[in-house]
Formats: structure tokens, C-alpha cells, sequence
């Protein structure tokens, strides 16, 4: 906004403008000025002062003790020792007496030195005089002078070749940077939409790490399962396991509501993926008796009796279902990689 | 030796070694022209002028503990096998950021007390910039010349928000790994370049291997950096201001009234110091911080219920938590707006803060310097705002902790949902109200304490029988300091011809300023402050009430 | 015959073989063993039902029904076994005193042999998974690592890194596992009370049901360290944030007022 548009005598009378002189007299509410300074107890009593000085001693010698006792402390106690202190539980000696000797050390330090500057160094108030930030006309008319002068002594102003060439080459060098870049990590083509699962894959039970057979799924349990040939020890297993990683639950064929859902289920075990569809937390907090489960992150709980649709939070879409079926042998095997991609929503995913 | 030493040096006698030691400094550095415009600087003595000074205080704290756990930390995720001191984690594969982690914790004497001090230190240091800034926002203190130190403040906030994200990030745990899992979900959900930051952020498929190695150096070198230099400037800013102060009787705009920096500054801020770090260190003696040897190693298929990052963030994941899952699919894309929109939700809201001052500034159209710090109450929208501002934070808060309210005081966790969706339009907009509210009681009761002095809690009973509380009128100083405050006047448009009979141009952004204005300075938005005239004619008139 | 083997691969085959073969076994043991000891052991199991039965009518039928069946004030019991029912009533959680999203735990209000007997009596009414025996939850031997990690795939989802718990859908939560016994939390794995599923033996064998109970009680004991001091309730950043701001900043911010405060003057000069 312009100046002129707001004059400054528009504005209010500047707050306490007084300068500390002596106002009006017929202001009421007038700046009295600086009241007189009242002396403390310190200030009159020796004992008093006294008092203070021996305060303030004993505090300094507290924390000299207090760090002799962290030394003490820090020999003493074997790090692996634990004690029971009330009310804080079954604790480390050493942490606890460590942190309260270093803190006992600080604090007195502390409390003596403003103590010190409360009650024995001179507590009258001053006043400081504040001058404008902003320059004097002069200094700027100098200022400006100065600036121009250079310019001109410069010929940037008159050689507009250098000028735009400079500018082009100042601009065009952080590009090296930028490209430097390039080598951070791959692009993603195809990555986030593929996972380990594939045709004829056997599901993987992770807490015996055996193929999981069709009976040992049984309705109201919950199981996770790995694709085959998925290693703990493989180099790329955190990478892998973030798509691949697999909830299984039964449900009775007649309570699964979704036509499709049944038809990718065997005789209703129903594989759908671990790593929810809002942000990629591993989901499979499973209520069965409602079939509805929920991710601890952000709340978005899904239906697993109903293509695992989203029934509340923040996720925009059902948890991929993995076609699965029992082969042969008994055991349950994958039919092909997930439909569509596995995690998080992204730009590409169409 | 320069001439001014020489000089100096004439006497006879010898100067004292620390003279000496001075004298040399000052042919070099110039100390004595620093010491002349510092040594006896002036401060103000108000509590909550020492906030500033705990942000300060818990940083050093914070680099001085962060340097030596990079001693001990291994910022890689190489995995291992752990057979360290803590059994309940025997056998398990973890990367080497883990183990290390475990190992301070363990192994190295006091390891596990400096990492609490960190810990702790860094909760309360944003806790601290953040109550700090909260302080300069009511009292005005951001007004000229001090936008700029309010921009540095608020920069320093954001990056000891990121600076503490990564750090919390670093020892590869589960929960801290389920912190990482939801940035790169988030970062996922930015249209068009989405999956190549994540890509080129991890170093290829999420979680990779560079994560820890990247956030470390972000953590104790690139950002730690940015802010120590933003502190530094920060710091002279203030010293070159001058603190603000209160309005009171010999305080005005024109000087500081206190302390010198030497003796009773040096004393209280340097003992304040110590204080805060003795605080802090018996906070980590007593109290666990992050006991990450009971939450496991990271692993993208485990997870823990009660899944949160540390206060700071919890506004973002708030905002997250408590958003409808909405997605677009058009021509082949995704747009996540139920993950994009809390995303960018999150720097907007903060923004807001950060430019209000500029949007004050512009609605005053008050150029003057500024250095009297205000009452909240005395410029109630500012309040109201402020208070509006801080209650959808604290709401973002509430839904980032949705689940654990829900245990603890028996609700559905879907019904706070709900409370918070509902709270984040409906809480500021009742905060504002309320909070103006009281601000214009408490001008009144001022002006009320100016006219009428102080209700003295003596009943008298006068000879016609009528009972009246005794009201004593203030003495000078207090009168001074109630009614020092400045009140703006409402903006006007002005007439529509200047006095030459032109036709003025009022633009529309002139209009939204005038509007502005009303809203923030008209009638009804501030109680007129007492004149002398009126507290004339009630003293004069008919005694005491 | 054809429709049998088509069922073999059936959930409850597994039972119903077992309980042929209990049968079988019973059967020929009452056939061939000394009568009176029979007569006993026949006596003693048919009298726990019976007192069990008579218990059950008192305090459970009004919900399950009088056989057990079912009302629509409680699930029917038949094939809940007696795990289920040493877990249920056990814990304190049945009989429920009232309805809501979920049954919480209270004060046991029978004995172990009266619960005992209510479980003969359930377990009568149809097979079910059967209370473990002491050396099956005893955790001793167990691998505590394996435990932490089958823990966190398992069941840290909802009950938290250590078990203090956790939120469920709409007022529903998994309760702490703090001072459960590991014969209850071997029973819940089994069971899969209310909405937890359960975590049969076929997918979770005894010995893994083993090493999460030794995880839990090494976490979340009675004696478990928590080496960093009081552990605010083990519940993580909320708790930390909570305690930073009222206890931390509310601590220095007490201190920043005495420093800054002015020293109190002598009141007369």
C-alpha cells in the first residue's frame, strides 16, 4: 500500500512516545517515568548478603560433588545392573545415577549463578536509548551514490552482451548439480507394479516357514504368508516382502458378499495383501467375528468379506486380492501375480 | 601492533595478563568496539522473554550429545546378525543402524543416557520454538522491524521439524521404519513426479539400502547446518533490535529498560543454561525416551498398534489419519487426493502463521518500528486468530493420536475420528469467537480499573443505608500502563472524489483491506481505551464510584 | 464313500478323526481296563460334568441357552472346547455383565475347579480345542528372539511392541497382555476369543505358541527392566510428547519465571 493512502496521522498516537520526559500535567494517564529503585534485603543487611554469598557457595560446591559422584557413578556400576527405585520400576543404576549426578551437577551451576545476579549484583533498572533501525536520508542519498557510481564503473549497463551471457552462464551452471542427481536411485517404470507372486508360487506359512496346506487354514484364524523361494537372507528380502507380504484368513463361502472375491478364493480362504492401500503400513488388525480389518497407522479399515472394501479412513481403495487355489498336493498355490499394483496409490497407477 | 595499542601501552607499568591477553585480541578482532556496544547491553526481565533462550539452550544441548552419538552410531544397513548385550533380540537380523543403536544403548557406558538427553532435548526444543513463537505472535513482537527474525524463527521451526524426523528415523526400528513407510506413501501421492522422488529419495524401491546413509548426513550435517546459521542471524537480529518490552511506567519506544548483559544478563542467561541442561538431563535420568531395543528392527511387513511419530508431526498425521480416502482415476492416473490433500494441508496451515504478519501490516498500513510488545487482549483479532490457528494444530494433535485416546478413555476410535473432522472446521471457528470475546471483557474490565480504580473488596455502608464496595483508584503507574496501548482506527475507502473533484480509483485489493480493517479495528472488535477526558470528569465529579 | 474323502480335507476332519479315535480309544480302554478303576475315572469326569452343568445353568444359560445352543444374547458353545472356556472364565470376562462392543476383562468370580468343571461340561457338548497343560505354555526353554519376531508379525499389530494394547474399530481393543498368564494367552491364541482370531496349532504349533509367551513374559513382565527409567506406559511418542510438554517445558518454563522474576524488595526503606 501506498503512503498516501494511509497518511501517517491516520495512525494512532505511538505508544509511550513520551521519550521520558516529563508529560502534561494535566494527562492523567500520562508515562510517570522510571519509579525510583527500591533496595532489596541484600541490599541492606550484610546477614543478609551474606546469606546469599554462602547460597550460592553451597551450590557451586553441591554440583563440584555432584560430578565427583558421576565420576564415582560411572566406575561403580557395571552397565548391565539393575535396581528396583519407586517409583520409576526396574531401572539401570547407571542411567539413574549418571543422569541425576550430571544433572545436579548443571542445575547447581545454574541456580547459584542466578541467584547470584538475584540477590547480590546490582538490580537497578537502566534505560537504554533505541535508535532507528532505518538509515538517515543522507546515508541512503549515499548509499544510492555509491551503487550507481559502481554500476556505471562496472559498464554492465551499457554492455548488454556481457550482461546476458552472464546471465544465461550463471543460470545454466546448476544444471551440472542437477544431474548429478540422476544416479540417486533407478526410475521406476514398471517396479511398484510388480511383486515375487506368480503362477504355481506355494504360499509360505511365516511362523514355521512350511507350505500352508488348505486344512490348516481354519475359519477365524489368521495367518501370513511369503511366496516360495522368499529368503530372510536375501539381499533384496525388505524390498520384496514390502509387496509381496500376504494376510490369510477363511471365511465361510456363504459370508463372502463379493462375487469376484469368491471366485479368486480357495473353498474360502481368501489371500489379500498385507500392505495397506492408504500409505503402505502392513494392515492386519483382523476382527473375526466382522471381518473388518485395520491399519494401526491411519485407521482405513476394509472389509475382507467384501472384496476388502474401504469402510472407513483415509485409504481410496479395496486391499489387492491375490487368485489363489489348492493344488494337488493339498497345498495352496498362487495363480499369478496380483491384478493390479500392491501399496500406496501413485500418479501412474492408473 | 597497531597504533591504538602503542598508544595505549605508553605507561610505565605493566598491564595485567588479561589486559594484555585483550589488548592483543583487539589489535586483531576489534573486541573493544563489540564489548562497547554489548557489554552493557539492556534487557528486559520477563519470563517469557527466556523462551527464545530454552529453543537456544536445548539446540546447543542437542549438537553437543548428537556429536558424540555419531561416535558410536553406524549409520548403515548392512544386516547382522545380533548377539549384543540385550537377549530378547538374540538371533534377529537387523541392519547395522539397529545394532549400533542397540550397542549405545547397552554397551556403552552413559551411551543410553546421552541418547535420552538427545531425545528428550529435541521434544522439548521444538516444544520450546514452538511456545516461543506462540509468545512473539500475541504480544506483537513481529511487528517492525522484526518481520524478518520472525521468517528466520519460523524457518527454524520447519527444519527442527524435518531435523528431528530424520533423526528419529536413523535407528531403523519398527516404529520409526512405519514413520518412513508413511513419507514415502506420501511423497508416492505427489501427481506426476511422485514415484521418481521416492525412487531416487531410497535409492530404488522402498525401503532400499541408502535410507539411514542419506538421512544421517541430512540429519547431522545439512540441516543442523542450515540452522545453526539461521540461529546465529537469528541471535544478532535481537541483539540489533533490542528486545522488546511491556509498557510500563519510564518504558517506551524509544528505550529498553532491564538489565546489563554484564554482570546480571551474563549471570541469569548463562545460568539459565545450565539449568536447562540439568533439567533435561534429569528428565532422561528418570524417564525413557524411545526404548527402541522393545520395538524390533524394521521389516515392511511388521507393524506396531499405537504407530506415531513424535509430537511435532503429529499434526501432519492428524491431518492424515482423519482425511476421507479420496482418489481420482482419469486417462490412466491416479490422483491420491486423500493423501495429497493432508500433504499439502500441512505446509499451508504452517504458512499461514508465518505470513501473518505481512497480511497485518499491509491491513494497518502501519510503517512505524514497533518495539512495546503487546497484551494479547489489546488487539483481539490478532488473538482470535492466533487462538484459532493453535486449536487446529492441537486438533491435528488429537487425530494423530486417535487410537490411544480411544483406549484411554474408552471411546470408538472412529467416533474422535469423527470428532476431529467435524473439530478441524468447527474448533477455530468457536475458538475465534470466544477467544474475542474475552479479549474485549478483559479491555473493558481495564477500562473499568482505569475509571473506576480496583474493586478493594471493602464493603461500606453509606448513611442512607445503601451498601457499596469501596473501589481505590490506581496510582499513576498503573493508570499509565493500562491505557498506553495504541488503538488503530478503523480503515475508511474515503470519499469517492479528491478535493480537486477527480474521480479516485479504489481497487478491489483496497476494498478487502478496508474490510479487513473493520473486522480487525472497527466497532465492536475493540473497547476505545479510557481518555483523559472521561477519567477527568468521573475523578472530579462525584468521588469514588 | 465318495462323499466321505471328499471331506477329508475338511477344517474339522482333523477333529473328527481325533475324536473317533478318542472314542476308539476310550471305548476299547473301558472294554479292557480293570473295572473299578474305570468305574472311577468314568465317575469322577461324568461328576465334573454334572456339577459343571449345574454350575453352567446358574451363570451361562440365560445368554448361551440352556444345551448350550446359542440365544441371541450369546454365540452357541458347542465346539468352543474347554480352552475357550478356561480363557473366558478364567480372566474374568464371563459371565459378561452386560452388552457393549466387547467383553472386557473383570475379578474371576469362580475357582479354578469350578471352572474346570464348567469346561468338562462345554467340552461335553461338543470337541474343541482343549486346555493346555502346564509343560505346553511353560516358556522356559523357549527361543525369546523367534518369539519377538513371530510376535511382531503376529500380534503386535494390535496389541503394541510389548503388549500394552491397542485401538480397534468402533470402541473395540485389544487388551494388555501385562500379568496374563501364559496358559490364558496360550488359550486366546488357540481360541481366538471374541474378535481376535485365532492362531490354530496347524498354523502356529506349540512350539512358536511357546516362544511368543517367553517374548511377552521377557518384555512385559513383572520384573522386566526398563533400563532408561519410568517407561510411561510403554506407549511410545504420544506419551513421550505429552510428558515433554508439561513436564519438560512445564519444568523450564517454572524456572525461566524465577530467574526472570524480580527479587523481592525490603519493604521498608
Amino acid at each position: 500500500m501506498s503512503s498516501q493512502e494511509n497518511p501517517e496521522e491516520a495512525l494512532p498516537a505511538e505508544q509511550g512516545n513520551a521519550h521520558g520526559e516529563v508529560a502534561p500535567k494535566d494527562d492523567p494517564f500520562a508515562d510517570p517515568g522510571l519509579p525510583p529503585h527500591k533496595p532489596r534485603i541484600q541490599d541492606l543487611d550484610e546477614r543478609a548478603a551474606k546469606r546469599s554469598e554462602r547460597v550460592v557457595a553451597f551450590l557451586f560446591t553441591l554440583s563440584m560433588i555432584a560430578t565427583i559422584g558421576f565420576i564415582a557413578s560411572f566406575v561403580a556400576f557395571p552397565i548391565d545392573k539393575i535396581v528396583y527405585v519407586w517409583p520409576l520400576g526396574h531401572v539401570s543404576a547407571l542411567n539413574l545415577s549418571l543422569g541425576l549426578t550430571l544433572g545436579i551437577a548443571l542445575f547447581c551451576i545454574g541456580a547459584g549463578a542466578v541467584h547470584w545476579a538475584r540477590t547480590l549484583m546490582s538490580d537497578v533498572e537502566v534505560a537504554d536509548e533505541r535508535h532507528a533501525i532505518q538509515a538517515s536520508p543522507e546515508v541512503k542519498a549515499k548509499v544510492m551514490a555509491d551503487f550507481k557510481a559502481g554500476a556505471e564503473e562496472s559498464v554492465i549497463g551499457r554492455r548488454k552482451l556481457i550482461r546476458t551471457t552472464m546471465f544465461g552462464a550463471l543460470a545454466l551452471v546448476p544444471l551440472s548439480g542437477v544431474v548429478l542427481l540422476r544416479d540417486l536411485g533407478p526410475l521406476p517404470e514398471k517396479k511398484l507394479r510388480e511383486t515375487s507372486w506368480d503362477k504355481g508360487k506355494r504360499l509360505i506359512n511365516q511362523n514355521t516357514m512350511e507350505p500352508l496346506r488348505a486344512e490348516d487354514v481354519v475359519v477365524g484364524s489368521l495367518t501370513f504368508a511369503v511366496p516360495e523361494g522368499l529368503k530372510e537372507d536375501d539381499h533384496e528380502f525388505n524390498q520384496k516382502i514390502a509387496k509381496d507380504a500376504l494376510m490369510i484368513v477363511r471365511i465361510q463361502p456363504d459370508e463372502i458378499k463379493n462375487k469376484q472375491q469368491r471366485e479368486w478364493a480357495a473353498e474360502g480362504i481368501v489371500a489379500y495383501s498385507k500392505i495397506c492401500t492408504h500409505v503402505g503400513c502392513p494392515i492386519s488388525l483382523y476382527e473375526q467375528q466382522t471381518h473388518h480389518v485395520l491399519c494401526p497407522c491411519h485407521q482405513s479399515t476394509f472389509d475382507l468379506s467384501d472384496g476388502a472394501r474401504v469402510i472407513f479412513g483415509p485409504a481410496g481403495h479395496p486391499l489387492p486380492q491375490l487368485r489363489i487355489k489348492v493344488n494337488d498336493q493339498g497345498y495352496l498355490e498362487a495363480m499369478g501375480d496380483f491384478a493390479e499394483p500392491v501399496g500406496p496409490a501413485f500418479w501412474e497407477r492408473g | 601492533m597497531s597504533t591504538a595499542t602503542t598508544t595505549e601501552s605508553k605507561p610505565q607499568q605493566k598491564a595485567p595478563a588479561g589486559e594484555r591477553v585483550a589488548d592483543w585480541a583487539d589489535g586483531r578482532l576489534g573486541i573493544y568496539s563489540l564489548a562497547k556496544a554489548n557489554m552493557r547491553k539492556i534487557f528486559p526481565d520477563h519470563w517469557s522473554f527466556m523462551l527464545g533462550e530454552i529453543c537456544m539452550y536445548s539446540f546447543i544441548i542437542i549438537i553437543l550429545t548428537g556429536v558424540y552419538l555419531t561416535l558410536f552410531f553406524h549409520p548403515s544397513m548392512n544386516e547382522v546378525v545380533y548377539h549384543g548385550s540385550y537377549a530378547p533380540m538374540h538371533g534377529i537380523r537387523m541392519t547395522e543402524a539397529y545394532a549400533s543403536t542397540l550397542d549405545i544403548s547397552f554397551d556403552v557406558r552413559g551411551g543410553l543416557l546421552i541418547r535420552q538427553i538427545h531425545h528428550w532435548g529435541a521434544l522439548i526444543f521444538l516444544a520450546a520454538m514452538f511456545v516461543h513463537m506462540m509468545r512473539v505472535f500475541f504480544t506483537g513482537a513481529f511487528r517492525k522491524p522484526r518481520e524478518v527474525n520472525w521468517l528466520f524463527g519460523f524457518l527454524l521451526f520447519v527444519l527442527g521439524m524435518f531435523t528431528g524426523f530424520t533423526g528419529y528415523s536413523l535407528p531403523d526400528d519398527l516404529l520409526s521404519g512405519t514413520g518412513v513407510r508413511f513419507t514415502q506413501g506420501a511423497i508416492l501421492s505427489v501427481p506426476v513426479v511422485g514415484t521418481y522422488i521416492s525412487m531416487f529419495l531410497f535409492g530404488g524401491e522402498f525401503p532400499g539400502h541408502d535410507m539411514v546413509a542419506r538421512f544421517y548426513s541430512i540429519h547431522i550435517l545439512l540441516l543442523p547446518g542450515i540452522m545453526l546459521g539461521l540461529m546465529v542471524a537469528h541471535l544478532i537480529l535481537v541483539f540489533y533490535h533490542k528486545h522488546t518490552q511491556f509498557a510500563g511506567p519510564g518504558r517506551t519506544n524509544n528505550n529498553v529498560v532491564g538489565m546489563p548483559l554484564l554482570p546480571v544478563y551474563m549471570a541469569k542467561a548463562g545460568g539459565f543454561f545450565f539449568l536447562v541442561f540439568g533439567i533435561i538431563a534429569i528428565i532422561a535420568a528418570a524417564f525413557t525416551i524411545n526404548p527402541v531395543w522393545a520395538l524390533g528392527p524394521y521389516r515392511p511387513d511388521q507393524v506396531s498398534t499405537g504407530a506415531q511419530p513424535d509430537w511435532y508431526m503429529g499434526f501432519a498425521e492428524g491431518l492424515i489419519r482423519v482425511m476421507p480416502g479420496w482418489e481420482i482415476n482419469l486417462w490412466g492416473h491416479t490422483l491420491v487426493l486423500g493423501v495429497f490433500i493432508p500433504l499439502t494441508l500441512f505446509g499451508v496451515i504452517l504458512a499461514v502463521i508465518a505470513v501473518w504478519p505481512f497480511l497485518e501490516s499491509w491491513v494497518t498500513g502501519d510503517k512505524r518500528e514497533h518495539h512495546i510488545a503487546q497484551r494479547p487482549r489489546n488487539n483481539p483479532t490478532r488473538t482470535a486468530f492466533g487462538v484459532a490457528w493453535i486449536t487446529v494444530y492441537f486438533i491435528g494433535l488429537v487425530g494423530g493420536g486417535n487410537d490411544l485416546w480411544a483406549t484411554h478413555f474408552h471411546l470408538s476410535l472412529n467416533a474422535i475420528s469423527w470428532f476431529v473432522r467435524i473439530g478441524f472446521f468447527a474448533g477455530p471457528v468457536l475458538a475465534f469467537i470466544i477467544t474475542k470475546r474475552i479479549c474485549l471483557g478483559l479491555q473493558r474490565r481495564d477500562a473499568e480499573k482505569v475509571l473506576h480504580g480496583r474493586e478493594s473488596g471493602i464493603i461500606k455502608r453509606l448513611p442512607h443505608g445503601e451498601f457499596i464496595e469501596v473501589h481505590e483508584p490506581l496510582d499513576a503507574n498503573k493508570l499509565h500502563t493500562l491505557t498506553a496501548h495504541e488503538q488503530y482506527a478503523p480503515a475508511e475507502i474515503g470519499p469517492a472524489e479528491d478535493e480537486n473533484g477527480v474521480t479516485r480509483k479504489v481497487g478491489p485489493a483496497e476494498k478487502l483491506r478496508v474490510k479487513l480493517s473493520k473486522g480487525m479495528y472497527g466497532e465492536g472488535n475493540q473497547i476505545a481505551k479510557p481518555t483523559a477526558e472521561e477519567y477527568k470528569e468521573i475523578t472530579s465529579g462525584h468521588g469514588h464510584h | 464313500m465318495k462323499k466321505l474323502s471328499a471331506r477329508r480335507r475338511h477344517p474339522l476332519a482333523a477333529v473328527v478323526v481325533l475324536l473317533f479315535a478318542l472314542a476308539a480309544t476310550g471305548g476299547l480302554y473301558a472294554a479292557f481296563a480293570p473295572a473299578g478303576k474305570a468305574q472311577a475315572d468314568e465317575t469322577a469326569q461324568s461328576l465334573a460334568i454334572e456339577e459343571g452343568k449345574k454350575l453352567y445353568a446358574v451363570g451361562c444359560a440365560s445368554c448361551h441357552g440352556t444345551g448350550g445352543q446359542g440365544t441371541t444374547d450369546g454365540p452357541s458353545l458347542v465346539g468352543v472346547g474347554s480352552a475357550a472356556v478356561d480363557f473366558q472364565v478364567g480372566t474374568g470376562r464371563m459371565p459378561a455383565q452386560q452388552p457393549g462392543a466387547q467383553v472386557p476383562k473383570k475379578k474371576v468370580i469362580y475357582t479354578q475347579a469350578q471352572i474346570d468343571q464348567l469346561a468338562a461340561y462345554v467340552a461335553s457338548l461338543g470337541a474343541g480345542p482343549i486346555t493346555p497343560t502346564e509343560s505346553q505354555t511353560d516358556p522356559s526353554n523357549a527361543d525369546v528372539g523367534k518369539g519377538g519376531e513371530l510376535f511382531r508379525t503376529n500380534c503386535a499389530q494390535c496389541h503394541n511392541f510389548t503388549g500394552e494394547g491397542g485401538a480397534l474399530t468402533h470402541g473395540k481393543f485389544a487388551p494388555s497382555l501385562e500379568g496374563v498368564s501364559p496358559k490364558h494367552i496360550y488359550e486366546a491364541m488357540q481360541t481366538g476369543p471374541q474378535n481376535m482370531p485365532s492362531f490354530p496349532d496347524s498354523t502356529m504349533p506349540e512350539k512358536e505358541k511357546k516362544d511368543i509367551i517367553a517374548y511377552v513374559k521377557a518384555v512385559n513382565g513383572e520384573e522386566t527392566p526398563s533400563p532408561g527409567g519410568f517407561g510411561l506406559g510403554g506407549l511410545g511418542p504420544v506419551s513421550e510428547g505429552l510428558f515433554a510438554w508439561i513436564f519438560g517445558l512445564g519444568a523450564l518454563i517454572a524456572v525461566a519465571v524465577w530467574v526472570a522474576a524480580h527479587t523481592a524488595k525490603a519493604k521498608k526503606s
